[in-house]
């Protein structure tokens, strides 16, 4: 096992320069550039255009500007950004904290839901409470989050006034009364995220109990006199966890970048809306950086899902 | 997960209809799957959306694109039985001529998901080593990817060419189909290879190997069909998603044409009109909660007709 | 209207027969535009018109918080690297120009002292050179004072092309020098007719010297104070974060008695138009919203709740429809709508007419922009609903469809109208945009109805706007057959912004299409007109000459104007925001109050 972890550690940095190699040229590839703005305006005459794209190096060859940019990410340097010029990791550190709250807490709430939910559910399939709990899954994920944050918006925010729908990371209030508005204002979102994924994991969590739970060691503890808690938590959970641990692995790196629409919706300024505006600005190493991070949290989750497979499942072997 | 010695017998006690005659799995799957009653009702609903899709628009005529500025945002009435939307289009005509491209996309697209997941995680989880260390990096891989540059260079590199080869609505078509599926795989792949190295452990695919059962006879007959659980869960979440994607990506302009009326698109556009025209956002909406539903039951009652451990 | 009829009515308020604001109206119905008409009036001797104000707090501070909503965050904060209105209207609650433009088209000093005339001697008879006096006590946030030397420090900032700044087009070529601490004279190479340009408005903000001296010319983008402001403005900079966020605090050393009103101000970024338009007025979290690019039913549903009231104001932008006179599915000389190429179907007048009868501008009105796009014939501004003698803009399907039978354009049994084997039909594309869509979709039908078969095509604003030069699907290079966009005259004088018709204006590869006549319209009387105007110093000849200008590519249907489209923003009902279409709608942000 241990072999095994070093072999994948070894081969996780090939492995990114390789990710971040096709990264680089997807975006240089792709149409559009920094400098729109310059083009419609009249004013702007067309020799600082072409002035611009020759010193920000949009007019090398991609490999020059890959290994540019790999030199200078190995030395810490992230670049800066052609639209405000401000260093990449100040713009990134600015929106980590908001991430994290937002986006984090609608994880953290999805996982509270459809765990608990998914396995009652899967105890007692096609009972009064799985045929709610089901539908209600389903409209979780059928529903696209434009719409159902629009929804809340429409009865929260405007209807009934109670919650403001414009996020705010800075709030001036002190002691408790900047917890309150800080809660009053995350409630929406979070709450629109985390049903969206709280629907398909809990589908997740509910069809992998479902097929442990008939099994004949299950059986067995029942009559062995155990409650059926015990049983549950004991003997099911560990097993029917493998498919939820690979989901969740393959989630938590969507913190980093992935709710956009919810954060466009509520103007929750984290990493999800930046990238947005800088991948439609074309902001190259904005885009470039924050990938390249999403990318490490990528691997480093996957592998650490490959690493509790094998403590979870102890016949789980890699040699 | 999968299990190693029958269960115990549950409810039915007329299980002694079991017969004498042999029955091909298929034909058994197929009895059981009719006494699931619920899955069943679903593949009824399910056929009546497909043909009211496909023939709809032969039957209820009125144009889809008839501009009335005089009929904006009506409710449902008898001559539009769905109501209009914000330029006095019928909602009815358009829902059944956008429903053909939404399902056709929602059900390809997770045709290709599931298919190549499927596949390469049962190769990833069969091999160990090399075989399997460079699929799951490529599985990264596209996992990394992100997703709006990717679909702006893909768009801009074969829209033009497959235009002209198939023309412009086939040729979107395919392109949306090969982008939304094509990064929806992953999250399969790595669930169906974490089943295939629980599964290949166990004691039945061991005496399947002691019996001299070649590494393909192994996966399809024995492994594969215990592996399906969280694959048919990931069908039902993708053909939702798709649907889904198909919105965003023509709300950025990636997609179909702005006025083409897929289910997506209805709904986008009616999002900010809720307040006033409830009827322009409800009927999409729930057409594609149910559209995702029944065919959630029927993976449901196909699992449970082939689920050996389950006596129907 | 000519040269003439418009001295005659300049006459007639000189003679107080007609008030200076029904001029001003003759002049907008003419195509021009109301700086313009101003500016005349002021050459010819008539004083400008005071303007009142209204500001009422008698002290200074108070007003506690005022929260505004640019759903297009700005990015950076330095005035002269700003591409576009949000980074402007960002820099602008720091920054301060010498003047700017207010609504009527007046020109307000700011740090001026007062406007240049002929009066006071600030502009020279011979039109080459204008004397700036400043305004004298005024200091930097740091608290340092405000001299003549920033001034002439940015004028040589901007024109650095080595600093490649964004304004350099105003400063380029002229000459700044300092006369005394608190004067200094502009000086032009030919005489200029339209001299309020450096130091005017977004482009004439003044930076200070003892801050970005070192920082000229490559190391501009290096320098701190980017982000980190220090101007004359009435807040002062408190944080900031791109994209999201722009806070400032009131300047207790501002050159203006009692103002600002405001203690604090925050500027959110992000979202979309529609939920900025909810917020200020359906709940009322922010007090104003800039640019609401939103159906007008959807805003007068707002407005009816009663918190808050749009405000339309009139400005330059026009959206309009360009056809390509070349030919974009053909390849000459290796190049796709090759200015030498001829459309083989839109070089016929017959065609072009037909797809402007097409155009149901007053249903696009009605239906889809409502108060914020008005029908209209003209290219160059018009904002009234006055039809000018030489324009006038119809819409009949059925007459298009008459046109097109006569000359010769046979319906086939597809219902699309054919002639020699070619069939009729075109590509139209615009930008993505709801109301742009709608627009395609209603033209689209009613072109069917006629026999024309409309293929739409809508691209993301980010790649149909950009200047990459392998991109086939940017505006500039027009690869389709028709399309759809708003072009914005960022300055009340339409030179820059009637150079789009020039023939040495064609956007082809060896300029890599940053050329800014997209149609490759081709007309020699049009170049000549515009080569009289730009030296021709009497304002009246020369306003003339613009709507000769106006009229030509219209009446030749190379273009077609579709509506006017005037500035459209959002306000809470307490709040007094004084607002100028000609300039960034921060312009006058020290006179903003609330009434208690």
């Amino acid at each position: 096992m241990f072999r095994y972890i070093l072999r994948r550690l070894l081969i996780a940095v090939p492995s990114l320069l390789g990710i971040s190699l096709v990264l680089f040229s997807v975006l240089a590839l792709a149409p559009g550039d920094p400098f729109s703005d310059l083009v419609s305006n009249p004013n702007i005459p067309a020799e600082v255009a072409l002035a611009l794209r020759q010193k920000f190096g949009l007019d090398d060859p991609l490999m020059v500007r890959y290994w540019n940019w790999l030199t200078a990410m190995v030395q810490g340097d992230w670049g800066y950004s052609f639209i405000s010029r401000i260093n990449v990791e100040t713009l990134i550190m600015q929106r980590i904290p908001v991430t994290l709250l937002v986006i984090g807490s609608s994880q953290v709430l999805a996982l509270c839901i459809a765990i608990p939910v998914g396995v009652y559910a899967a105890t007692r399939p096609y009972s009064l409470f799985d045929q709610i709990a089901s539908t209600l899954a389903f409209i979780g994920f059928s529903l696209p989050t434009f719409f159902t944050g629009i929804l809340l918006i429409l009865f929260f925010s405007i209807h009934l006034d109670w919650l403001p729908f414009v996020y705010r990371a800075d709030i001036p209030e002190t002691g408790w009364r900047f917890f309150w508005e800080h809660f009053k204002q995350m409630i929406m979102p979070v709450t629109v995220l985390g049903l969206f994924q709280a629907g398909a994991l809990t589908r997740y969590v509910r069809s992998a109990v479902l097929d442990i739970i008939r099994l004949d060691y299950v059986t067995t503890a029942r009559s062995k006199g155990l409650s059926e808690k015990v049983v549950i938590t004991k003997h099911v959970l560990r097993n029917a966890l493998i498919p939820v641990v690979t989901l969740v692995a393959l989630q938590m790196p969507a913190i980093f970048g992935g709710a956009i629409v919810t954060e466009q919706i509520f103007r929750v300024p984290g990493i999800g809306s930046l990238i947005i505006s800088s991948m439609l600005a074309n902001d190259t190493p904005v885009v470039m950086a924050v990938t390249f991070v999403f990318s490490t949290l990528v691997i480093a989750c996957n592998l650490f899902a490959d690493i509790l497979y094998g403590w979870l499942d102890p016949r789980i072997s890699y040699n | 997960m999968a299990g190693s010695t029958l269960a115990s017998p549950t409810t039915n006690s007329n299980s002694l209809e079991a017969k004498s005659t042999s029955q091909s799995p298929g034909r058994e799957g197929w009895r059981r799957f009719k006494r699931h009653k619920l899955a069943v009702f679903c593949t009824i609903v399910l056929c009546i959306i497909v043909f009211a899709v496909l023939l709809g628009p032969w039957l209820w005529r009125v144009p889809i694109n008839e501009i009335d500025f005089n009929a904006r945002m009506q409710g449902p009435s008898w001559s539009h039985p769905l109501g209009t939307d914000d330029l006095g289009q019928d909602l009815l005509a358009r829902i059944l001529y956008g429903g053909r491209i939404s399902l056709a996309v929602g059900l390809a697209a997770m045709f290709i998901a599931i298919s190549v997941g499927v596949v390469i995680g049962a190769v990833a989880g069969m091999s160990k080593g090399p075989v399997d260390v460079f699929l799951m990096w490529i599985t990264d891989l596209f996992l990394s990817l992100p997703a709006l540059p990717l679909l702006l260079l893909i768009f801009y590199l074969f829209n033009d060419k497959l235009k002209k080869l198939i023309g412009p609505e086939a040729g979107v078509f395919i392109l949306i189909v090969a982008v939304i599926g094509g990064l929806r795989w992953m999250p399969v792949a790595r669930l169906v290879r974490a089943q295939f190295l629980a599964l290949r452990e166990k004691e039945f695919v061991e005496a399947a190997r002691a019996l001299g059962a070649s590494p393909w006879r192994q996966v399809t007959v024995h492994i594969l069909p215990n592996a399906m659980g969280p694959v048919i869960v990931a069908a039902t979440i993708d053909v939702a998603a798709a649907i889904i994607a198909e919105s965003t990506l023509s709300f950025l302009g990636l997609g179909f044409p702005p006025d083409i009326p897929t289910w997506g698109r209805i709904l986008f556009d009616a999002k900010d009109h809720m307040d006033v025209a409830v009827h322009w956002a409800l009927f999409p909406g729930a057409l594609i909660f149910i559209t995702v539903l029944t065919i959630n039951y029927i993976g449901d009652g196909l699992r449970d007709a082939y689920d050996p451990r389950r006596v129907l | 209207m000519n040269e003439s009829e418009i001295r005659r009515l300049i006459d007639q308020v000189r003679d107080n027969g007609i008030s200076r604001k029904q001029f001003i109206r003759h002049m907008i119905g003419a195509g021009l535009t109301v700086p313009m008409a101003a500016q005349m009036l002021l050459t010819s001797g008539l004083a400008q018109a005071q303007t009142a104000s209204n500001y009422k707090p008698t002290k200074r501070g108070g007003g506690g918080a005022l929260k505004v909503l640019w759903w297009q965050g700005a990015t950076l904060l330095q005035p002269h690297f700003a591409s576009g209105t949000k980074d402007q209207e960002g820099s602008r609650i720091f920054y301060e120009p010498l003047g700017a433009w207010d609504a009527d088209g007046n020109l307000i000093p700011i740090l001026a002292a007062e406007v240049p005339s002929l009066a006071n001697g600030g502009v020279s008879r011979d039109g080459k050179s204008i004397t700036w006096k400043l305004k004298k006590n005024v200091q930097w946030h740091d608290g340092k004072p405000f001299t003549a030397d920033d001034v002439v420090f940015t004028a040589a900032y901007a024109a650095d092309p080595a600093t490649s700044a964004y304004t350099s087009g105003s400063y380029k070529d002229v000459k700044v020098t300092k006369v005394d601490s608190h004067t200094l004279k502009v000086e032009y190479q030919k005489p200029s007719p339209f001299w309020a340009d450096p130091f005017v408005s977004a482009a004439g903000m003044i930076i200070p010297k003892h801050i970005f001296e070192s920082f000229k010319g490559a190391t501009s983008r290096d320098a701190p104070a980017n982000l980190k402001p220090v101007g004359t403005g009435p807040y002062k900079f408190v944080d900031f974060k791109p994209g999201d966020m722009l806070r400032g605090a009131i300047n207790t050393n501002y050159h203006e008695a009692n103002r600002p009103y405001f203690d604090t101000i925050e500027m959110k970024g992000g979202g979309d138009a529609v939920s900025a338009a909810r917020a200020v007025l359906q709940t009322g979290e922010y007090d104003y919203a800039w640019n609401l690019q939103v159906e007008d039913e959807l805003l007068v549903r707002l407005e009816q709740g009663g918190k808050g009231k749009t405000s339309i104001i009139p400005g330059g932008n026009i959206e309009f429809i360009q056809l390509n006179m070349t030919d974009p599915w053909t390849e000459t000389d290796g190049e796709r709508s090759h200015p030498k190429s001829k459309h083989p179907i839109l070089t016929e007048f017959a065609v072009r007419q037909a797809i402007s009868l097409c155009i149901d501008r007053d249903g696009v009105q009605k239906f889809i922009y409502g108060r914020t796009g008005i029908a209209t014939a003209n290219f160059l501004n018009n904002p009234q609903r006055f039809v000018s003698k030489n324009t006038k803009y119809e819409f009949n399907p059925d007459k298009a469809a008459q046109v097109l039978e006569t000359a010769g354009w046979k319906k086939g049994a597809d219902g699309i109208r054919e002639k020699g084997g070619k069939k009729l039909k075109l590509v139209f594309q615009t930008s993505i945009n709801s109301p742009r869509q709608k627009t395609q979709q209603i033209i689209k039908q009613a072109a069917q109805k006629a026999g024309i078969d409309i293929e739409i095509k809508a691209i993301p604003a980010s790649v149909y706007f950009s200047s990459d030069p392998a991109n086939p699907d940017t505006y500039t290079k027009l690869f389709v057959d028709m399309q759809m966009f708003t072009t914005t005259m960022p300055q009340p004088d339409p030179e820059i912004f009637m150079n789009q018709y020039l023939s040495d204006q064609f956007a082809t590869k060896a300029n890599k299409w940053l050329g800014r006549n997209s149609t490759r319209y081709s007309n020699p009387e049009y170049d000549k007109t515009y080569l009289a105007a730009q030296s021709e110093m009497d304002p009246v000849k020369r306003a003339a000459l613009f709507v000769k200008m106006n009229d030509m590519p219209v009446n030749d249907i190379a273009i077609i104007p579709v509506v006017y489209r005037p500035r459209v923003s959002a306000a809470v009902n307490n709040l007094v925001a004084p607002l100028s279409g000609w300039d960034n709608d921060l312009w006058l942000l020290k006179d903003w109050y609330k009434n208690t």
